[in-house]
């Protein structure tokens, strides 16, 4: 199913180009804007550079590629295919061959498994959601203190129309034992050694037979990109990209919870800590549970981070705003470090797991180094804070929004 | 579609000194910087100590190294693990 001759041939071409003395895009000269709360050395490695098929990214790890989408991006609701963020746990990423590609649905808890190839899924029935894929350790970097992995900014998220087919559809097909606990998903990625555990990845089973629940087949429109999940991703609406596997190849009903090191150990945050709705019972321990949905959140686009502004003017502020599906209900905005909130104005409603974009005016009484603020409120009630939720590998980074101009 | 997939897969093929996409990722020149390369690059290019600098206390890369021994299956032998350890709390640590 797998071609792996292709590394070879890989290897060639590149040092091929290498041999030539030409540069890949963005090589070593071209530096991002990057937030100074970043690690220096963060700071001093990340280059803009550009994967094949996509825009210059913020690169932060070359192999496997962990590369975020820049600021000026998310200035549209809908991030563009080649400027979304790609992010990889483990180097070994093998050509897909869709003419022998094949969906392996069974496990303990399906009674009729089957094998699906690609023209096999697209007949089932097609539905679309424009939903938010966000990385949960996004704004890593920005922790403080900091801590360990990759020290993601702003930009491990971003918006698609995402289009396939519904999950519980598929399981249907494999026929869901009522002893099913999890569903199990992989995919064609893997580890550079067999020592190191694939990742591998279980969402509850009340969340695989959601409506929402998506095999997907197509990003705004087009085939998967290869760097976002070509020829299948899943899309898992209102929770963490950690569930969004890539390049699907195996769909598993468990009878028991998955114990591989990427559930039992990765991803997971205290418990009691934060204010979630979306529980993963069969995975909790006395002390921390899995990730599940996003907090609310939001981005400010406009002015951008150092801007100077013109005093006595009022000054246009843009951003979006997302959740883990319940949808925003306001955002507000302030000029004066939080003291006053004034609302400001939401765009059009693509979907509950959709960016929501908002704008407003503000005007400064002063002149001088400013900082302009954001905050949403989800249809629950829940709020951004104004102190960082600690947690050991810096997932939920969810602060109030802040951005620092010069009103001159 | 062909050419993305080529270049992915030269990066696990090609030791990390010898691929192209890597060349600009060089560790600073200090004692132990040949078993960082030898041992951490065969799996996930060098960038990930840079970016993860300088806050990691001595303990942090500690554990970090034996971490990817321990949980990541990583073949580093012990006295390199030392050299490793040692190289990164002086390089790359608080």
């Amino acid at each position: 199913m797998l071609d792996r001759r292709h590394f070879l041939h890989g290897a060639g071409a590149v040092a091929a180009t290498a041999a030539a003395g030409l540069p890949r895009s963005g090589w070593a000269a071209e530096r991002p804007k990057l937030s100074d709360e970043l690690p220096a050395g963060t700071r001093e490695a990340a280059v803009l550079d550009a994967l094949p098929g996509k825009q210059p990214l913020i690169k932060l790890s070359y192999r496997p590629p962990n590369y975020e989408t820049p600021l000026n991006y998310f200035s549209s609701v809908i991030t563009p295919n080649d400027a979304f963020f790609v992010r990889y746990h483990l180097a070994d990423i093998p050509e897909v061959d869709i003419r022998t590609w094949k969906l392996k649905v069974g496990g303990a808890g399906a009674s009729t498994p089957l094998e699906l190839a690609l023209a096999e899924l697209r007949r089932f029935e097609q539905v679309e959601v424009t939903a938010v894929c966000q990385c949960s350790g996004n704004r890593r970097g920005l922790f403080n203190p900091h801590v360990a992995g990759v020290q993601w900014g702003v930009g491990a998220m971003g918006n698609a129309r995402w289009k396939g087919v519904r999950l519980k559809d598929v399981l249907a097909k494999a026929g869901v034992r009522k002893e099913t606990v999890e569903v199990v998903l992989d995919g064609a990625d893997g580890p550079v050694i067999d020592k190191t555990p694939d990742f591998v990845k279980s969402i509850p089973i009340w969340k695989a037979l959601d409506d929402t629940v998506l095999i997907a087949l197509e990003m705004n429109g087009q085939p998967l990109p290869s760097w976002n999940g070509f020829p299948a991703r899943l899309v898992v609406p209102g929770w963490t990209g950690t569930y969004w596997m890539k390049h699907l190849t195996s769909i598993e009903l468990a009878q028991k919870p998955y114990d591989g090191f990427w559930m039992k150990s990765a991803y997971r945050i205290p418990k009691g800590k934060f204010a979630l709705v979306d529980r993963f019972l069969s995975q909790e321990t006395e002390v921390n549970t899995p990730i599940t949905e996003m907090v609310v959140n939001s981005l400010i686009t406009g002015p951008a981070p150092g801007q100077r502004i013109a005093a006595r003017q009022p000054v246009a502020v843009t951003g979006i705003a997302w959740d883990g599906g319940y949808g925003i209900q306001s955002v507000e905005v302030s000029a004066d470090n939080g003291a006053t909130w004034q609302p400001a104005t939401l765009g059009d409603d693509p979907g509950r797991f959709s960016f929501r974009a908002f704008s407003a005016r503000l005007n400064f009484a002063k002149p001088g180094a400013q900082t302009i603020l954001a905050k949403a409120t989800n249809r629950l009630g829940a709020s951004q804070p104004r102190e960082l939720i600690q947690n050991p590998a810096g997932y939920h980074h969810n602060l109030v929004a802040r951005v620092a101009v010069t009103v001159a | 579609m062909k050419a993305i997939i080529l270049v992915v897969g030269a990066w696990f093929l090609l030791a990390p000194a010898a691929s192209a996409d890597e060349q600009p990722v060089t560790l600073k020149n200090a004692p132990g910087r040949d078993a960082v390369e030898g041992n951490c690059g065969s799996c996930h290019s060098l960038d990930y100590i840079q970016t993860n600098s300088p806050f990691p206390s001595a303990a942090l890369w500690d554990a970090e190294v034996k971490k990817m021994m321990n949980v990541f299956g990583a073949p580093i032998a012990p006295a390199d693990a030392k050299t490793i350890t040692d190289y990164l709390v002086k390089n790359y640590g608080s």
